[in-house]
């Protein structure tokens, strides 16, 4: 268990890593589909099933395939790598890459001090109780759940209009 | 017996970490709007692992029911934002973030 977390999350820093440095968008999105597949693995590793279906399922199946059609439907080409190679540089990614570690590291001195070793992974939570639990104390969770797909939807239609 | 199958807690929490630090370094350095979405999925997805980690360590599913929740909140935010990256790139001709600083009817 503790190998196939281990593995999978150095896959998932790694792929994200490319993905915000990549200058390509669909470069960028293929690795952000295997950091998502990795994080989908961790979750099977720490005993979460039905969550790490999920991520395949929604996160990299529907959510990234809507951002891969956006990238055909822009269709940037050659141009537009050229763009990124002028904005990318060390200049620019310099300090923010600073700030971003110095909070990374303010959270992982918070963790080590944390008091004892907790386990995580101990049993499964399966997709049982996880539907028992969301259509039962957390039913109207569900329905404004509903409630913000659907303004999505509209929204995106209005947005997407081609006037 | 139980010793070989778990793993800290900790770990999870600092794959989270490492992954939000990762997609808020993402926002910060790039101008393509592209990838600010893609960042904010990044971060949006780190904060779920912590989640399913949370719930994970005692023995609850109500991890993976915030989990579903930020799925149907990222799935929301891909769209919406998604359609204004369509108009941006229509009405500017670039996916620049600078491009779109003057908002107006």
């Amino acid at each position: 268990m503790e190998f196939a977390f281990d593995l999978s999350a150095a896959v998932a820093v790694i792929a994200t890593l490319l993905a915000i440095s990549s200058l390509d968008p669909v470069h960028a999105l293929l690795y952000l589909i295997v950091s998502l597949l990795a994080v989908a693995m961790v979750f099977f590793a720490i005993g979460a099933p039905f969550a790490g279906i999920l991520e395949v399922i929604v996160y990299a199946g529907a959510i990234m395939v809507l951002f891969v059609f956006v990238v055909m439907m822009l269709n940037l080409g050659r141009a537009a790598v050229e763009q990124e190679r002028r904005w990318l540089t060390p200049r620019v990614w310099a300090g923010p890459a600073v700030l971003a570690l110095v909070l990374l590291a303010e959270l992982l001195h918070v963790l080590g001090r944390m008091p004892a070793a907790a386990g995580i992974g101990e049993g499964t939570i399966g997709a049982r109780a996880v539907g028992a639990a969301l259509f039962g104390p957390y039913l109207l969770a569900v329905e404004l759940g509903s409630m913000l797909l659907l303004a999505a939807l509209v929204a995106a239609f209005h947005l997407g209009r081609n006037e | 017996m139980t010793e070989a199958t778990t793993l800290p807690l900790e770990h999870a929490l600092i794959l989270s970490g490492i992954l939000f630090a990762l997609g808020l370094l993402g926002i910060l350095a790039r101008r393509n709007i592209l990838f600010v979405l893609m960042s904010i999925e990044i971060m949006m997805n780190a904060a779920a692992l912590a989640f399913v980690a949370a719930g994970s360590r005692w023995h609850a599913a109500d991890g993976q029911i915030l989990f579903i929740l930020i799925l149907t909140l990222a799935a929301s935010e891909a769209s919406v934002g998604l359609a204004l990256v369509l108009q941006i790139y229509r009405r500017f001709g670039t996916l620049d973030t600078d491009a779109a600083g003057e908002l107006k009817g």
